[in-house]
């Protein structure tokens, strides 16, 4: 018999119960909740007059509504201007008191994007199920962990079950040998293997990263590795636990201790795919040919090399990818043949689920040093993944180099990601962005996105337009 | 839930591909604690010229007249034929809210992203995958004739077109159960609690570092 998966041991770990027509009962170890998919699950358990079924499963944390400014931000949530929004959070903070849930505050300084807040409290573990209101929680397959995103109903499931209703995915290996070159990251590769395998290419599966390049980055480069598995149009995306995942976890406020520790550290020996296990799909990128990436149109597959010009749709032999380049084109405001490095930029933003923690804003921070954004942009948003990572920059002195490079120094939250809250492109505005999604509207209505590692991102802000960052040794024009 | 057995119903074109969450109902919208009243911003960038804004009556704004959705023929559908990788991008499971409170029932495409495949389930809309030389057919009838309309039947699995052309479609038998049915998931979960809780007492007992953490310590 084929050895198992690493997504296969997860899978038979958590296996409740299978039924006969298909499905099965999968327990949850670890339920994130935030303020906007969990309103209505609430409800739902108040009218069915329902309980959570184990509150210490639980940990909410409001993050996509929330002011990022220092002064809106300071007056909590009684000073959120959007009464929209203001209502969201205060129902989080009400429903959490309700049904004696714990819940990390606006202004504590753990609350953050609750895709940092987890693996840094050491909340998501390796071998954990982890699951949560939002697409995003893919991230935290970097530990080792079946993690996924689920709608408001499935919230609610969670809830009140401790359990999902779950079919079995297929399996993918993403391997990505070799290494990488200097200047390019996590975020290059995740984007250069969703223009490999496209949007869609993951729809099934659970992917699994691995090869050399995946082995090389840190935790938090295989968290933006595993945060865009989405993107890919997978679920869920994980890395097989090694002694980086280990060194991550260790001494985290809610990492077992002493004895614990030890049985855990036996018993996540085994998280990783068996040699002899068989894959549904095997993909395989190499390290070297990856460059920086920048995404060009609406799709998270639209990208191309920092070296790249915009494509021709009249080149395209596919009537649908045809029609979509040439509505990306316009929406975009770019011409074909155009050079990735001569596009303009209004705005920068460094933040988001995707690439918002203390390496993100170092590798920021060195490319800014020194520096001034150019004239030409009208804002560049540093915005830190959770107020831990604030505190870390601000230790560290980085918010200083972003301060005098002319960039704003935000307060913990998604911010311009999705633009719930005030952090929004205007109509037109091209920014480029460490988020995930570059489609039409997402960081504000007709606002143009470019998806970009925190490097590119930061060079872009220094020379108002793409420049490849492995030029970087030279001044940047 | 509302179950869903039959529908015989007009159909409306969503003719692009990678149609995804922001674009179904974008993200202003979200801040609702509520979950009806989306329907009248499905599609919101797409349907009006203006910037629509949460608790805003939407009867007087500016329609974009090129939107299927704002042509007469189109009025009153409840089946939306749509291209690859429909409902990709987020898990808001706004999107089937928005949809459903629209009217929309059915929605049938070459090929939907997971988690919104799997909240339409959820909440009374049966997605339909048809191979895409299929739905490619389908639009082109849906153009050539006003008043286009398709027979789905969720029990036969089939889609029957007006010149009585049957297509089948596959569907989990787990999925096609609850929604025949209009089961409430968690009422049939709760019917396995005993299992669920001898699973618990033994991971509990396996792996003790993976309960109570939360709620202990200094949060």
């Amino acid at each position: 018999m084929a050895g198992l998966t690493l997504y296969d041991k997860l899978w038979r770990n958590h296996l409740v119960e299978e039924r006969e027509d298909g499905s099965a009962l999968i327990y949850i170890d670890r339920h994130l909740i935030h303020e906007v998919t969990s309103p209505q699950a609430f409800e739902g358990l108040r009218l069915a007059g329902r309980k959570p079924w184990r509150l210490d499963a639980n940990l909410a944390v409001p993050d996509h509504n929330v002011p990022t400014s220092r002064e809106e931000r300071g007056g909590g949530v009684a000073g959120i201007r959007d009464q929209v929004s203001r209502l969201q959070v205060q129902t989080l903070d009400d429903n959490c008191r309700d049904f004696d849930i714990v819940e990390i505050p606006i202004n504590d300084v753990r609350q953050g994007i609750v895709h940092v807040v987890g693996p840094e409290q050491g909340a998501t573990l390796p071998g954990m199920t982890v699951v949560c209101g939002d697409s995003h929680t893919s991230t935290h397959g970097a530990l080792g962990a079946l993690a996924h995103g689920i709608g408001t109903s499935e919230v609610e499931h969670v809830l009140a079950t401790q359990c999902l209703i779950q079919q079995k995915m297929k399996n993918m290996l993403v391997r990505v040998d070799g290494c990488l070159q200097p200047g390019v990251t996590a975020k290059d590769v995740a984007l250069a293997v969703i223009g490999h395998i496209g949007t869609a290419g993951g729809t099934g599966y659970a992917i699994e990263f691995a090869g050399e390049v995946v082995r090389s980055l840190t935790m938090e480069g295989r968290m933006t590795l595993c945060n865009m598995s989405i993107e890919a149009g997978a679920r869920m995306g994980m890395i097989a636990v090694d002694q980086t995942t280990l060194d991550y976890v260790k001494g985290r406020t809610y990492a077992p201790s002493g004895a614990l520790w030890d049985a855990a550290q036996a018993a996540w020996a085994d998280l990783h795919s068996d040699a002899d296990a068989v894959f549904d799909k095997v993909v395989t990128l190499r390290g070297e040919d990856i460059l920086p990436q920048v995404t060009w149109g609406n799709s998270p597959e639209m990208v191309l090399p920092v070296t790249g010009r915009v494509p021709d749709p009249e080149s395209m032999e596919n009537a649908t990818q045809r029609s979509a380049a040439q509505r990306a084109i316009e929406y975009m405001g770019l011409t074909p043949g155009m050079a990735i490095t001569d596009i303009r930029l209004d705005r920068v933003f460094i933040g988001s689920c995707t690439n918002s923690r203390i390496e993100d804003l170092r590798a920021a921070a060195a490319v800014v040093r020194g520096r001034h954004v150019a004239s030409t942009l009208k804002q560049a948003l540093v915005v830190p993944g959770s107020g831990q990572v604030k505190a870390q920059a601000e230790a560290e002195g980085l918010h200083e180099v972003f301060l005098a490079a002319g960039m704003e120094w935000r307060e913990p939250g998604c911010s311009m990601c999705l633009a719930m809250n005030a952090d929004k492109l205007g109509a037109g505005e091209h920014c480029a962005s460490t988020s995930n999604r570059n489609f039409e509207g997402r960081q504000g209505i007709g606002g143009r996105t470019h998806l970009v590692s925190p490097a590119m991102a930061a060079a872009a802000a220094i020379a108002g337009h793409f420049v490849d960052i492995r030029n970087l040794q030279e001044p940047i024009q | 839930m509302k179950s869903f057995t039959v529908l015989e119903g007009l159909v409306a074109p969503m003719d692009r591909a990678n149609v995804d969450t922001d674009m179904i109902i974008p993200k202003q919208f979200l801040k609702s604690i509520k979950r009806s009243g989306f329907g009248p911003n499905l599609f919101d960038e797409m349907r009006y010229l203006d910037e629509g804004q949460p608790g805003q009556d939407c009867s007087g704004r500016p329609l974009n007249p090129a939107f299927p959705l704002n042509q007469s023929r189109y009025q009153g559908a409840t089946v939306l034929l749509a291209r690859e990788n429909f409902g990709c991008g987020s898990s808001r499971e706004h999107a089937p809210w928005a949809l459903e409170d629209y009217g929309f029932r059915c929605i049938i495409a070459p090929s939907f992203a997971d988690i919104f495949y799997n909240n339409c389930f959820k909440n009374g809309i049966l997605p339909v995958v048809l191979p895409a030389a299929t739905v490619d057919k389908l639009f082109t009838a849906l153009y050539a004739e006003e008043g286009y309309r398709l027979a789905i039947d969720l029990e036969a699995q089939t889609v029957r077109t007006p010149i009585g052309e049957v297509l089948r479609f596959e569907v989990d038998v787990a999925r096609k159960h609850c929604l025949l049915k209009g089961l409430d998931d968690i009422g049939v979960t709760l019917e396995s609690a005993a299992a669920i809780r001898q699973f618990e007492d033994r991971w509990r007992e396996q792996s003790p570092w993976l309960f109570n953490m939360i709620g202990r310590g200094p949060v």
